[in-house]
């Protein structure tokens, strides 16, 4: 496996742990928390969408090298 | 005689040495961590129900600083990026690129380092207090005026020490109470630190949050610790290729991107580990 496959699989791990944050600090806020609660999964969602653009554009930009 | 396939792939595997070299490293790698990660579930599930401190042997929740965790792991994530993409400046023949990606890498390795050290002064000066009548706080001691310090090992307080050193007794500012995950602070609830004069001979147990002190800090700081280990080796072996080891890239080009190539799967897995470690121990 290459750099660049690590690579996919890093960020595809990293955008579950963004999703993972997000589902618990909106968890946390719909049982009473805090604005601060919300603020978290708020952003939290948006570092998952970001990671999933970054990868893509990622795959993209480096097509031309091999996953092995 | 030249070994074969330093650096110009296989072609049965389509891999040279240094590749497939790095990835059985890596397998070793796995079985450490997680030997380490199985030893923590099993701590954690097979702790006494209830709320520590109250209950002392129950595992503690909230007591790591989710904020500078999440900071942290952003860190990470941002040198994984620059190291991929020194690796791509590489192989598009860029190499000012490549060394200025690395330098961000690095920069991330040692603020990574340097707030994970704040995070551990923040535990090695923090508190278990319990006293003969059944009262638990947690919190910050002062003992003849000053504040036990990190980086000064010696200054760790515990009642044995109290007593050889003949301290009558200590000023303790203990935490205010702490709601439960997903609970509000109940009306009227204080949230101020109480700064109170203990004797020590009413003390039962004093200790800082460090390894002897909870099962929770032992695995915490082995596990933590022995990842930063990793940081560190990883960062040192990144300097030496942005730095003493570039000039290798006029004499080899294609060995070279393929050594940052295998240093930048070392860097990922580090950093996939901690992408683990950080949900386990700091939000569950």
């Amino acid at each position: 496996m290459s750099l660049k496959a690590f690579h996919v699989v890093f960020i595809a791990a990293s955008v579950s742990l963004a999703a993972v944050m997000a589902a618990w600090a909106l968890g946390n806020w719909r049982s009473g928390g805090s604005p601060a609660d919300l603020a978290w999964g708020v952003g939290s969602s948006i570092a998952a969408v970001g990671l999933i653009a970054y990868g893509a554009v990622f795959i993209r930009k480096l097509r031309h090298i091999s996953y092995l | 005689m030249e070994i074969p396939y330093t650096y110009k792939p296989r072609p049965d595997t389509g891999l040279y040495n240094a590749k497939v070299g790095i990835w059985l490293f890596l397998a070793s790698e796995i079985m450490l961590f997680g030997a380490l990660f199985s030893s923590y579930i099993l701590l954690r599930v097979t702790s006494p129900a209830g709320e520590w401190p109250m209950v002392e042997k129950a595992w503690p929740h909230g007591l790591l600083n989710i904020p500078i965790g999440t900071f942290n792991t952003a860190v990470l994530i941002t040198s994984s990026v620059t190291v991929v993409l020194a690796w791509a400046a590489l192989k598009m023949n860029q190499f000012g690129k490549f060394r200025i990606y690395m330098v961000i890498t690095l920069l991330c390795a040692f603020g990574f380092l340097g707030i994970k050290s704040f995070e551990y002064n923040e535990k090695f000066t923090h508190y278990e207090l319990r006293l003969k009548n059944g009262q638990v706080h947690t919190g910050h001691i002062e003992v003849n005026g000053k504040h036990a310090g990190f980086w000064d090992f010696g200054s760790i307080y515990n009642l044995e020490r109290l007593g050889k050193e003949q301290v009558k007794e200590i000023s303790f500012t203990a935490d205010p109470a702490k709601p439960k995950p997903g609970e509000k602070h109940a009306e009227g609830a204080s949230h101020e630190h109480k700064k109170m004069t203990v004797k020590v001979e009413e003390i039962s147990k004093l200790d800082a949050f460090i390894l002897r002190n909870h099962t929770f800090f032992a695995i915490y700081f082995v596990v933590t610790a022995l990842h930063g280990l990793h940081v560190l080796g990883g960062a040192l072996v990144l300097g030496y290729f942005a730095f003493p080891g570039a000039k290798f890239w006029k004499k080899n080009p294609e060995q070279f991107t393929n050594r940052i190539e295998v240093a930048g799967l070392f860097w990922h897995f580090v950093d996939l580990v901690w992408i683990f470690l950080f949900p386990v121990v700091y939000l569950l």
